[in-house]
């Protein structure tokens, strides 16, 4: 589906290349130290730095108590930040009360007020900011037309599919032509089709307008889609940040490799570090080859990291690592089958087949052979402790 | 779809029109579809029966027959039959002729046998002040009199010669009359049926009814404008907190209307707590204490107090469905705290503002206990009049039609309340 390109004359930049953007960030959103506590006992935010870049399209993702929606709220207005600062275009905004600072939302179940229209919930940003009859009217037509639905706005919002809330919701939010955008799990009350079909529009809208979203969600494959930049959170500190390809493919340390896509462990412990590489001695003695990402010196525990679509079975060639392995089990998807492996006594370990011409027939309970390169096992911190 | 019918047997859509459809033992479906409801239907009304029973023996027959009352008084026809029927030939001009005399002479033996010629007193003397003693009398007298009984009844007392006297008599025996809704609005009809106002000093109705409705109305908007921040309170505090608050809106509940009442009592009276607080504070003088109580202030404000968790449960069952994030939403666009509470909030509170003005409202309008006791004089409502009828008087009529207009009072505002506001949008609690 395609999105109209509505000229909303917003002060932010127009999307101007990522490269550039993120070397050089012109830091429309700053998080300078900043902590934040409920009981006075434990922090839920701990020691937050974070720079967002105008236009950027920043996503917040973790498991639910990580302290995503706490950041999210913090900088909407809605708490206040225990220590620390946030700067809003380098201006310090924790006294500035929610309605003064200018940000628009989208909220998780879309708030969208019952006793309203639809337009009347457009034009209500417009009319608190007293703005002329005449400009009100044009601003509403323009969004709803931005969102696809110019004929609904003399519907109540209860009269609206789940989708439709879903895009008025996002047109309220722009419509006061805000430059930075927080949307807080807004697509996570659709079925699945549709919120694929919602995570393209508005990356296609964050496109066209140029502002700044900050976007919160759990579902990685929802912050891969859309974000130019995810943060993984855990337990209130940032795992890492960076682009969606490297926190898939160098993720640097277990939970966010676990975290974003699939993922085999192998736990071990290191004997040697040489020149960015390891080797590991695994728990049922095997030794390995992986790539010292995370790892302190040889006598450390550690866990490898390996995508399961990086590994072979009876590799046509050898490789650095092969160990020996039974299949578990078979499920066919279609594209790929997708199977589990017994493989140095962990019973949960996955490679995923792709369907091609030259795929061999396996069966339940045959012996063969995996192996992988060194660069595609990563050695980490050991996974949950 | 032309692939389809092509496929399908021949004739089963030709079978489906020409035929009803039968179900698999042959009876028709729409027979067989209401059998098998009947079942149903009969199982559910067996269910509510003893309920439906209840309200009708409870509620719906006493309201109908209260309201009968209020128009249908048969006592002078029952009593004295023979009148009855005499009067009816009566053009009314002049005095009754001899017949009715005669009748009336028989009806008073036999009242005086069975001992009901009271009744018909009491009956004639709302409309004919002064009467009664004149048919007591004349009733004890009734065996002596002889034909002519026209110049017997006049020589046993002048007021028998009074042509208005027969003239509400005449009235008073047709079985079925507005006399007491005219007289529940302060008017009646002279002599010669025409409708007027009551003398002046006895022009209590329209009164009383409006101050009742003014009464009410007060304390309604005081009930709302207290009962608002307190419902709002419990919804936003937490469930613990707001549990334990909860406990003491119901408090009032759980004690004895007379002893809430007593302690108001205490609490206002000139010689009550409040005043000699007042007094130790030097804010006002020894002998200037404050009339609180036995007075409209003193119906206002313990009527407010016992009728305002009705707002609050209301008010508050609503509050409690409408999560914040719509606050949040508002706030965030733009919209001051005030902004946000006034165009978002309250219109979504409507509802509990609509059910709490309702129910305290009505309730208010028809209060008996509270201003009985700490009402005075001019804190009296239209119920207080409907049981001095009930329980002094004994004009059941006039207490049946003054409950009928209060019933037709609050049926009128009903309506209004759905007009303006939608009953369906309701939602008690």
């Amino acid at each position: 589906m395609t999105v109209k390109m509505v000229s909303f004359n917003l002060r932010g930049v127009m999307n101007e290349g990522n490269a550039t953007r993120r070397e050089s960030p012109d830091g429309h959103v700053r998080f300078v130290d900043v902590q934040k506590s409920y009981d006075g006992e434990t922090l839920v935010v701990k020691n937050l730095n974070l720079d967002i870049a105008r236009g950027e399209f920043l996503t917040m993702l973790g498991p639910s108590g990580s302290g995503k929606t706490t950041c999210l709220m913090m900088l909407a207005g809605f708490e206040t930040a225990t220590h620390g600062d946030i700067l809003l275009d380098g201006k310090p905004i924790n006294n500035v009360p929610p309605h003064k600072r200018g940000i628009g939302m989208v909220f998780q179940n879309y708030a969208l007020f019952p006793h309203m229209t639809v337009a009347e919930n457009l034009a209500f940003p417009l009319q608190v900011r007293k703005l002329g009859k005449a400009d009100v009217e044009a601003k509403v037509k323009r969004a709803l037309e931005m969102v696809e639905l110019p004929q609904m706005g003399a519907r109540r919002p209860a009269q609206l599919s789940g989708g439709q809330q879903q895009r008025v919701a996002v047109a309220r939010a722009l419509v006061f032509e805000p430059d930075l955008v927080l949307m807080d799990e807004p697509l996570g009350a659709l079925d699945k089709q549709l919120r694929e079909q919602m995570q393209y529009e508005i990356k296609h809208i964050h496109e066209n307008l140029g502002v700044t979203v900050v976007y919160v969600t759990h579902d990685q494959a929802e912050a891969l889609t859309m974000s130019d930049r995810i943060a993984v959170f855990n337990d209130g500190i940032i795992q890492q940040l960076s682009t969606p390809d490297v926190l898939y493919e160098k993720p640097e340390n277990s939970f966010v490799a676990q975290f974003i896509g699939e993922n085999n462990r192998l736990n071990g412990k290191v004997t040697a570090v040489s020149d960015g590489d390891c080797r590991v001695v695994l728990e049922d003695g095997r030794e390995v080859n992986a790539l010292s990402v995370n790892v302190g010196g040889a006598g450390s525990q550690t866990t490898l990291s390996i995508r399961p679509e990086r590994i072979e079975i009876d590799p046509a060639s050898t490789l650095p690592n092969m160990l020996d392995g039974k299949i578990a089990e078979l499920i066919y998807l279609g594209d790929h089958v997708r199977t589990r492996l017994e493989v140095a006594g962990h019973d949960d370990f996955v490679v995923k087949l792709p369907n091609t011409q030259s795929r061999r027939p396996l069966h339940d309970g045959q012996p063969v052979k995996v192996g992988w390169r060194t660069e595609d096992c990563r050695a980490l911190d050991p996974f949950g402790g | 779809m032309a692939t389809v019918s092509d496929h399908m047997t021949p004739g089963i859509g030709q079978v489906a029109v020409d035929a009803p459809l039968t179900a698999a033992d042959g009876t028709p479906l729409r027979k067989k579809l209401a059998q098998a409801n009947r079942r149903a239907r009969l199982r559910a009304t067996l269910l509510v029966a003893p309920l439906l029973l209840f309200v009708l023996i409870t509620f719906i027959v006493p309201i109908g027959q209260m309201l009968v009352r209020s128009f249908h008084e048969p006592t002078f026809s029952e009593v004295l039959p023979r009148t009855t029927e005499a009067l009816k030939q009566w053009d009314g001009a002049d005095l009754p002729d001899e017949a009715v005399f005669a009748a009336f002479a028989d009806d008073l033996k036999d009242a005086k046998e069975n001992r009901t010629i009271g009744q018909v007193a009491t009956r004639v003397n709302y409309a004919y002040a002064g009467s009664r003693s004149a048919f007591t009398s004349a009733a004890r007298k009734s065996t002596g009199f002889e034909a002519p009984y026209k110049e017997a009844l006049i020589a046993a007392d002048d007021v028998w010669g009074e042509r208005d006297l027969w003239a509400v008599m005449k009235r008073a025996s047709k079985s079925y009359t507005p006399e007491f809704y005219l007289a529940a609005v302060d008017r009646t009809t002279d002599v010669d049926g025409n409708i007027v106002m009551v003398d002046d000093f006895r022009q209590i109705y329209v009164k009383i009814l409006l101050r009742t409705l003014y009464l009410a109305g007060v304390i309604t908007g005081l009930c709302l404008l207290l009962g608002y921040p307190v419902a709002f309170l419990l919804a936003s505090l937490p469930t613990r907190t707001s549990n334990l608050l909860m406990i003491l809106v119901l408090l009032p509940f759980w004690t004895s209307l007379l002893v809430r009442t007593t302690a108001w009592i205490a609490l206002l009276q000139s010689q009550g707590i409040i005043n000699d607080v007042l007094v130790a504070m030097w804010l006002i003088d020894d002998d200037s204490r404050l009339q609180m109580i036995y007075n409209q202030t003193g119906t206002i404000i313990a009527m407010t107090h016992i009728l305002l968790p009705f707002s609050i449960l209301p008010l508050f069952s609503v509050m409690k469905t409408i999560p914040p994030t719509y606050m949040r939403a508002a706030r965030s666009l733009g919209a001051t705290p005030w902004t946000a509470f006034w165009k978002i909030y309250v219109p979504q509170t409507v509802p509990g503002i609509a059910a709490g003005v309702l129910l305290v409202f009505i309730l208010a309008v028809g209060y008996y206990i509270t201003p009985a006791l700490v009402g005075g004089q001019d804190g009296q409502l239209i119920s207080n009049f409907i049981a001095l009828h009930m329980q002094k008087t004994l004009n059941w009529s006039m207490a049946a039609a003054l409950g009928g207009i209060l019933l037709a009072t609050i049926m009128v505002l009903y309506w209004l309340f759905n007009k303006i506001v939608g009953i369906d949008r309701l939602k008690l609690g």
